[in-house]
């Protein structure tokens, strides 16, 4: 599937090249290539700490690279000054890590106020849509709470409701099941996957539910220390003989880390 | 050795304060465009005028009135030496109105509501609200700062303007309620003596303390570390910074203006 973009057809709706980013002396990102089909759902898995969530944020430019190339939907996204590139964030829905709720809204308002500020809707749509994608998140009657009122997983669903409700082309996803139950987390991912079908939008999970995750991906990308070490479909994939995965996979890697780096006390 | 590394973190020390000053005037910069570029958002600029205004109004009052009773105690006692317990007037008001209005205005403010903001703006931050902003083609500056900014050049003369009538009241109850200073001389006096040059000086002096203020408060939450302690030190540094530079500021200012 593909979408137009100024008449053209285009087939991938991200592609990224090269990209490197060092914060101080670690080199986080160290040359990633990724190209994310347009209507797929990409799912990125890898150790913690081996840039998942840096890579995410360079998509938007939240994080400037040090070098490498992003193209979004045709567009070299780097050297776009911030009109061009607000621009193309108005494509991207994203859900962050710890939800980044408006800690001072309500959920309505929370989930409302991409609409409200950055589209011409009339309250009248507006309401109507912000409960049906709140009910969609399984939030309904949740309007009136404060953020602070909700547990971590309701606040996960409302961050997510508000990812969804601008119905954007690019939906980027850091840990959308953390701190879920087994229910809620594939109530999610059914929910994904549901969306993704509907709009047939691009979507760049970040996960640990692995291989959970797995059933609603079409392809997945193992990072692994700052690069992109493994891409393709999941069975290409789950297929592989890569020992780093293979680690991944069974638990192991994080272990083997702490072992190398005992923390002293 | 130990003076090469020396000179090493001088200059270390020199070319970040001149880095943080660069960012400190572009974030200033900024702030001031885009508050005059659409889209405009005037609700955000009036809940701010009541957060920062309205609702530091009562500390204002109270400060006012102790400040104007303290200045009616001492003013009276000093005076009567001198047998001139009819400048009491001119001493309080001009005491108020060229200095002590504007910089203990300005002082109040920035602990209750400065204080606030930067811990505000801090939790934003490490929360990554303002990276939601940002994802979604919101701009950040123009949404959260720029709207704080506006009320602060409206707020800080209003209050000001304020303090400084509360504290002449405040020193004619005492001075003249009190302590039998002529109330008729207290007001004559001060008539006579300010001028319009000493009003203008007292509202440069809001407009320019509510800039620093809100500016340097904005500009360290906004920046703050995305961790605990780094609120608390934002906050920390944003009241203390602020403070600092109001004082400085009050004495350029007196010096050019007055």
């Amino acid at each position: 599937m593909s979408f137009e973009s100024n008449g053209t057809t285009i087939a991938n709706a991200i592609e990224v090249r090269g990209l490197k980013h060092r914060f101080d002396r670690q080199q986080v990102l160290d040359g990633v290539d990724l190209t994310v089909p347009t209507g797929t759902i990409t799912t990125i898995v890898g150790p913690s700490g081996c840039g998942k969530t840096v890579f995410l944020k360079h998509l938007n430019l939240l994080l400037r690279p040090d070098s490498g190339s992003i193209t979004i939907d045709g567009i070299e996204i780097t050297k776009l000054g911030n009109r061009g590139l607000n621009a193309v964030r108005e494509k991207f829905g994203m859900l962050f890590q710890a939800g980044a709720l408006f800690d001072s809204m309500s959920v309505f308002d929370n989930v409302s106020f991409p609409l409200v500020e950055k589209t011409d809707l009339a309250p009248q749509q507006i309401n109507p849509r912000v409960r049906q994608t709140l009910a969609a998140v399984g939030l309904e009657g949740m309007e009136d709470k404060f953020p602070s009122e909700l547990s971590g997983g309701m606040q996960k669903r409302a961050a997510l409701a508000r990812a969804l409700v601008t119905q954007p082309k690019i939906l980027m996803l850091d840990e959308p099941t953390t701190g879920l139950d087994p229910t809620r987390t594939g109530s999610i991912h059914r929910l994904v996957r549901k969306t993704q079908q509907d709009f047939g939008l691009t979507a760049i999970v970040v996960s640990h539910d692995v291989p959970e995750v797995f059933s609603i991906s079409d392809r997945v990308a193992f990072m692994h220390r700052g690069k992109m070490k493994l891409v393709g479909t999941v069975d290409e994939v789950m297929a592989s003989d890569d020992e780093d995965f293979k680690q991944f996979l069974a638990g192991r890697a994080a272990g083997d880390e702490l072992e190398n780096n005992p923390v002293s006390s | 050795m130990p003076i090469v590394e020396l000179v090493e973190r001088l200059g270390a020390f020199i070319l970040d304060g001149i880095v943080a000053l660069g960012n400190f005037v572009l974030f200033l910069f900024r702030s001031v465009l885009y508050a005059m570029l659409p889209p405009y958002k005037p609700r955000l600029a009036l809940r701010q005028v009541r957060i920062i205004g309205a609702e530091s109004l009562m500390l204002i009052v109270l400060i006012s009135t102790f400040t104007g009773m303290v200045l009616g105690l001492q003013g009276y006692h000093t005076l009567h030496l001198f047998g001139a317990e009819d400048s009491l007037g001119t001493l309080v008001g001009l005491a108020l109105v060229r200095e002590l209005g504007p910089v203990l205005a300005a002082l109040m403010i920035a602990a209750r509501a400065g204080s606030a903001m930067a811990a505000e703006l801090g939790s934003m931050q490490a929360s990554e609200q303002i990276d939601a902003l940002t994802v979604m083609a919101i701009n950040p500056l123009q949404y959260l700062v720029s709207p704080r900014m506006i009320a602060g050049v409206v707020s800080f003369p209003i209050l000001t303007v304020t303090f400084n009538v509360i504290g002449i009241w405040a020193g004619y109850l005492v001075g003249c309620g009190l302590l039998g200073a002529s109330g008729g001389a207290y007001f004559n006096n001060l008539a006579a003596n300010m001028t319009r040059h000493d009003i203008a000086l007292t509202l440069y002096k809001a407009l320019v303390f509510g800039v620093v203020v809100m500016s340097v408060c904005c500009y360290k939450g906004y920046h703050a570390k995305r961790m605990a302690t780094g609120i608390s030190r934002a906050t920390t540094e944003a009241v203390v910074l602020s403070s600092v530079l109001v004082l400085a500021w009050d004495y350029f200012m007196g010096s050019i203006l007055l």
